[in-house]
């Protein structure tokens, strides 16, 4: 079915009838244009979205705390709410299962030193869990960890740039940074995809930033991620309840929306999960549907072909041609136009994309572009559809009988 | 060579039924060359159709060279009419986007012959039939004499037992008309059996022997002295 004489009279069919076959062609090429931009600019948008979480695991919820605006249980308004080292340990102990990864979080001010280079930068202590909630990646040696935060250690990782700016001409790992005039030692320096700023951090223990910067037990925020088990609609009751937990557990009325506040990004995954998931099948319709409209015109040109070529295929009848010989023929052209017009479709969409691709980014389409599996995908339904398009006039063709053919008139 | 006993063929015209084969009892022998005739109507190109396997009889016995043609797969049909039978038609029937070359070699491409074999052995035909030099061009470069030559080179090209001609002559002016009669009569010179349908009496007259149809019937049967072509060329 693959020799290399099929293929010559398939082409010179094909280049015998040149406009016919590109027309025929025509409509799968846009077919398959149309869904490589639809698709791409979806990718686009999901590259966004992507980017935009990059930063923080998609299940976290962020837990901050402000001043009451409610008075409440005797309690006058705009009392300041502190969470405290119970607090956290409260949530552990109560949610257990629920929570995935638990942190605190302390935000300070320092100016760091090494030798000669200084300068200033923020400092978050934080618990061990804290690497997974931020994903953080470690690129020398390790995060804080739970020894560190059991004996209060004067330790730091430093971010990517802060090794940048201060070590010159050494390696940081190891070394001592001096913080407002106190010396950490370095054990880890890490990475971060949420941007420059995110690489210009200092972690410490929790526990010795207490010791050190007050010598009091204040957090000044809860991270956690819920356990991804969860789906969004019970993550975002948890939240709720936890919510409800903690304005009890501070007496604040269940109204007052500024002394806890609760962020849970399950909220925001599901619309745009929910966002993504329609768009996708927006497209998918979309880009069926124009390949079938494609389907249909490439048949419909391969029965007009037969009609044209009845006399020709009595012919080949005549001088001893199988139906499965005319029938490979005729599909194998059908497939050939679908496939090589899908392709001129697929590269001439993929070319668009990379044309135009940097000029969407102010429309929150970021990289729009189609990948390897989608390619191969196009391949294989280019090929399916092109069969589909020419196995009704294939069979066609080929119970047609000579002597019908051949009569002259 | 060819063995046919009370042959019969009709065709549905709306809701009645035409008779046009009423019984046919014909038989050829090897290396006869055999003139069909008939007035339009008589039949005589639907006994060649059924000869080749084109169509098929309704009732009746047909023997090819020991093979009996019965209920053939439409496989099996276009295998025989590959091995055994060569056509030739009124219209040439060449595949226009196809150069002569190409036209010769397409019986042999169906056998499955390799390309460089199929190309040697249409060349060779072509040669034969004087259009070498003719070969890489397309049918409608050609005279009408030419197409048919080419055709008929087609017909030899997959060297078959029985070469059938349906008024071969019927598109050409006289002097082509012999031209290409000549060629045939060399060819049964050389031992081909050969059918012709024809209602030209002078074509007939270059056959060995003239088969008469009317209305579905062979009215005669006739060994006649054959009129050389080239006597008139």
């Amino acid at each position: 079915m693959f020799d290399r004489d099929l293929w010559r009279e398939i082409f010179q069919s094909i280049n015998m009838n040149r406009t016919r076959s590109v027309l025929s062609g025509f409509t799968v090429a846009f077919a398959i244009l149309l869904f490589t931009i639809l698709f791409g600019i979806a990718n686009g948008l999901n590259n966004t979205f992507d980017e935009a979480f990059a930063d923080d695991a998609n299940n976290s919820i962020f837990i901050q705390s402000g001043t009451t605006t409610k008075a409440h249980k005797g309690y006058q308004a705009g009392r300041q709410i502190q969470f405290k080292n119970k607090d956290y340990d409260y949530i552990k102990e109560e949610y257990g299962e629920k929570v995935q990864y638990i942190t605190s979080r302390i935000y300070l001010n320092v100016n760091a030193s090494f030798r000669n280079e200084n300068n200033s930068y923020s400092v978050r202590a934080v618990h061990p869990d804290h690497q997974y909630l931020e994903n953080t990646k470690i690129k020398e040696g390790r995060y804080i960890n739970q020894l560190d935060i059991d004996n209060k250690t004067k330790v730091v990782v430093i971010g990517r740039l802060v090794d940048e700016d201060l070590f010159l001409k050494t390696t940081a790992l190891g070394k001592y940074i001096t913080l407002n005039g106190l010396k950490y030692k370095i054990v880890g320096i890490f990475e971060d995809d949420g941007g420059d700023d995110e690489e210009r951090l200092i972690y410490m223990p929790v526990s010795t930033a207490q010791r050190v910067y007050g010598n009091n037990d204040f957090i000044d925020q809860i991270n956690l991620t819920y356990n991804p088990e969860m789906d969004y609609d019970k993550a975002i009751s948890f939240s709720n309840a936890l919510t409800d937990d903690l304005k009890d557990r501070f007496d604040i009325a269940s109204n007052d929306q500024r002394a806890i506040r609760v962020r849970n990004l399950a909220n925001e995954s599901k619309s745009v999960n929910q966002m993504t998931f329609g768009l996708g099948v927006i497209i998918i319709v979309i880009g069926f549907g124009t390949l079938i409209a494609g389907i249909v015109g490439v048949s419909n040109i391969m029965i007009f072909i037969v009609k044209e070529r009845t006399k020709e295929i009595g012919i080949r009848k005549a001088l001893g041609a199988s139906p499965n010989s005319i029938v490979s023929i005729i599909l194998m052209e059908s497939i050939l136009i679908t496939a090589i017009a899908g392709y001129v479709g697929l590269l001439i969409g993929m070319g668009v994309l990379e044309f135009v691709g940097p000029s969407l980014e102010t429309y929150f389409i970021k990289d729009p572009s189609v990948s390897t599996s989608l390619v191969i995908g196009a391949t294989i339904t280019l090929i399916v559809a092109g069969g589909i398009a020419g196995y009704l006039p294939a069979k066609k063709a080929s119970k047609i009988k000579p002597i019908v053919a051949l009569r002259d008139d | 060579m060819l063995n046919i006993k009370k042959l019969h063929k009709s065709y549905p015209i709306g809701d009645s039924s035409l008779h046009v084969l009423k019984g046919i009892d014909l038989s050829v022998e090897d290396g006869e060359m055999v003139a069909i005739m008939g007035s339009s109507g008589s039949g005589k190109s639907t006994l060649l159709n059924i000869i080749g396997m084109l169509d098929e009889a309704d009732e009746g016995e047909y023997i090819l060279d020991g093979v009996p043609i019965k209920n053939l797969t439409e496989k099996k049909a276009a295998i025989y009419r590959n091995k055994f039978l060569g056509f030739i038609f009124q219209s040439f029937n060449l595949i226009n986007y196809k150069n002569a070359l190409d036209n010769v070699a397409l019986p042999l491409y169906y056998q499955g012959l390799k390309r460089q074999e199929r190309q040697e052995k249409a060349l060779f035909h072509l040669e034969k039939v004087g259009l070498k030099d003719w070969a890489h061009h397309l049918p409608n470069e050609l005279s009408g004499g030419q197409k048919q030559r080419v055709a008929i080179a087609r017909a030899l090209a997959a060297n078959p037992k029985l070469l059938l001609a349906d008024e071969p002559t019927g598109a050409l002016d006289t002097t082509t008309s012999y031209e290409i009669m000549d060629f045939i009569q060399h060819l049964n010179d050389e031992g081909k059996t050969i059918l012709i349908v024809t209602h030209e009496d002078d074509i007939a007259h270059m056959c060995k022997r003239i088969v008469r149809l009317k209305d579905g019937v062979i009215m005669e049967d006739v060994i006649v002295e054959q009129v050389r072509a080239s006597q008139h060329v």
